[in-house]
């Protein structure tokens, strides 16, 4: 079952699809991954990335991050149309810095601790919010997580009352 | 993502309830806020029905409103002391004296637009930008088709308003048109067909009826489409509804439009609905589709996957369950010839069912203007032949949009502003720049836009419902029939 049948794209597909950055690139500090495996007719992010490290030469081709010019700032998180783009930190030793995309209520602030998803969405641990800004009411919020969830934790349900 | 404002409060009348409302909603979101959920009944009177489509094109809510049976009050604005009663089979016919004389206006505009949503509204914009005088017409009673339910931040390139939500495109484009002194709109304008001598009538509705004759010089149809029905037990229980009637309750009124929902598709429609809904506070029990593969892009399936939403595929709905609205819904598995596979079902506690299981071109128009018409499955159903500057067999008739076959709303954008300047160039008020222009929309919509894998089938479609300008000169004359 590949993702056209389960809605969950696999480490492997991305792979395959070249959308997962060079191992040691990760390592170095944060870049942006596009989960945007289809040749859909869009290139939002091209333009949104202050740092043109994103390539497209038709508008149908697959977003391509150069990853010696991102720098993984997440402009193009909250302006990808498909909420397909996470910013991902492995600088760090034990924690992972996540930053996605986040449309619901309540609004998230810094210091909330909140539920995380894997692309099934099933909860998979807690986290907490390290940094939340947004574009034209999308969220994009920063997590910080148990860093062997790296590749796991897609979304989040904050946890307050 | 929305900021809703509410409008002044008025007062009117629902079977001589007093019902309060908001100025800007229709009567029947109005109702439906308060809890209202079965607007009609099956022609016997046995059968209670809910809303369904929500823009004037299903037969669902059809009431008697100030005297007026069969009026549809899901395009029918709240007005202070207006009165609506429900019917209950056929109505009655109202009484003479209560009929007011409408008023006959003739008007010689160079170009007709029928439809205010992405076509209409870019053709209209771009018609005005050469000087060409322009009356657009729109059903409803606001300007915006169905971008103004849309939430999420468009795809596609910058020019046609990529990164932009739907409904702040819609308000843009609005304002524009409403702002520019070369376009005169008429709302709940509904343009009924083309007469002798090139006469387009559009019924305006309202406290003064008017009878437009329009006699323009050429004629954009961006008429739209209608959602498509399937067949299961109890398909006409209020609760079933289409996946845009949804959006309608929630994104243009800020109403929820239930509690516990199951989508049937998961085409971009089904999916971006259980999103929606989602955000609206809605339980989405999952998405069931017939086909083993999900239809839409895989970023919408994604979102909603990662929100616990299953979608089910191979999966189709067998029965809806309830007495007076939706409790139930069952689906099935399917095999491979689409029939439900006996001890597979599922049963969920609903109240919502919402079919998005495709739209169908809004064909009515062309039809009686006696367009050469073809049948088009990837395209949704019945469509005009056209050449690719977007003419039809009815000359100086051009189509553009969802009406020409199913797309996206930046294809309807770019097809509204190539008939528009074939139009500028037919009529004389384009230049080579204008040829320029259109050539360059032309090889950006066949040759990139449509070239996306995903987007191919509609491609596909769009090749055999277009023809050559030769093609389409042996076809005005009889001599070939294109289909």
């Amino acid at each position: 079952m590949g993702f056209k049948e389960t809605g969950i794209i696999t480490y492997e597909e991305l792979v395959e699809k070249q959308l997962i950055p060079p191992k040691e690139r990760l390592e170095k500090g944060p870049i942006a991954i596009a989960e945007c495996p289809e040749e859909i007719p869009c290139n939002i992010c091209v333009n949104a990335c202050p740092f043109h490290a994103i390539k497209m030469d038709k508008i149908y081709e697959i977003p391509r991050i150069d990853p010696e010019k991102c720098i993984g700032c997440g402009v193009c998180v909250p302006q990808c149309p498909g909420l397909a783009i996470f910013v991902i930190d492995l600088s760090k030793p034990d924690k992972a810095y996540i930053t996605l995309p986040y449309e619901f209520l309540p609004a998230p602030k810094k210091g909330d601790k909140v539920t995380l998803l894997n692309r099934a969405g099933e909860p998979i641990g807690e986290g907490i919010i390290v940094k939340a800004w947004q574009y034209d009411k999308t969220w994009a919020v920063t997590i910080e997580v148990p860093k062997e969830k790296w590749f796991e934790v897609r979304s989040i349900w904050i946890q307050r009352k | 993502m929305i900021d809703f404002s509410r409008g002044r409060k008025v007062k009117f009348y629902y079977n001589d309830k007093v019902i309060e409302a908001y100025e800007g909603e229709s009567v029947l979101a109005a109702l439906y806020a308060i809890g209202y959920r079965v607007f009609s009944y099956s022609p016997d009177g046995e059968r209670p029905r809910g809303a369904f489509c929500m823009i004037g094109k299903c037969s669902s809510c059809l009431s008697m409103v100030n005297g007026v049976p069969n009026t549809r009050i899901c395009i029918e604005p709240v007005r202070e002391g207006l009165r609506v009663y429900s019917q209950k089979g056929f109505p009655e016919v109202p009484k003479v004296e209560e009929v007011v004389e409408a008023e006959t206006i003739v008007l010689k505009p160079d170009v007709l637009v029928i439809g205010g949503g992405p076509a209409g509204l870019q053709a209209s914009l771009t018609l005005a930008e050469y000087g060409l005088k322009v009356v657009l017409v729109d059903e409803h009673f606001k300007l915006g088709g169905q971008l103004v339910k849309q939430t999420h931040r468009f795809f596609g390139a910058k020019k046609f308003y990529g990164g932009i939500r739907g409904f702040n495109i819609a308000s843009k484009l609005s304002r524009e048109v409403m702002d520019n002194e070369n376009i005169e709109v008429f709302l709940r304008a509904y343009a009924y067909g083309i007469f002798k001598n090139g006469y387009v009538g559009v019924a305006v509705r309202g406290e003064k009826p008017l009878n437009l004759l329009v006699r323009p010089k050429a004629i954009v149809a961006g008429v739209g489409a209608s959602e498509k029905m399937i067949m299961f037990e109890n398909n006409d229980l209020p609760g079933v509804m289409g996946a845009g009637g949804a959006q309608t309750l929630m994104n243009e009124y800020g109403i929820k439009p239930g509690e516990r929902a199951l989508v049937i598709g998961a085409g971009n429609v089904g999916l971006i609905i259980a999103y929606q809904l989602l955000q609206a506070g809605v339980k989405v029990h999952g998405i069931a589709e017939i086909m083993p593969k999900i239809g839409g892009w895989f970023v919408h399936a994604a979102k909603v996957r990662r929100y616990g939403v299953k979608i089910y595929t191979r999966h189709t709905i067998t029965k809806a369950i309830g007495r007076d609205r939706v409790e139930k819904a069952e689906i099935a598995m399917v095999d491979e010839h689409f029939q439900p596979i006996p001890g597979s079902e599922k049963v969920f506690d609903t109240d919502l069912v919402l079919l998005a299981v495709g739209l169908q071109p809004n064909y009515a128009f062309f039809s009686q203007a006696g367009a050469v018409m073809k049948y088009i499955p990837e395209l949704g159903g019945l469509v005009p032949l056209r050449t690719k500057y977007l003419e039809t067999s009815v000359e100086n008739l051009y189509v553009a949009g969802d009406a020409s076959g199913i797309e996206e709303a930046t294809t309807a954008f770019i097809e509204g502003e190539i008939a528009a300047l074939s139009i500028a160039i037919k009529l004389g008020a384009g230049n080579n720049k204008t040829i320029k222009k259109r050539e360059e929309l032309l090889d950006y919509l066949w040759n990139e836009y449509r070239k996306s894998p995903v987007v191919m089938r509609a491609c596909q479609g769009k090749l055999k419902a277009t023809v050559s300008e030769e093609e389409m000169e042996k076809i005005r004359r009889g001599e070939l029939d294109g289909i």
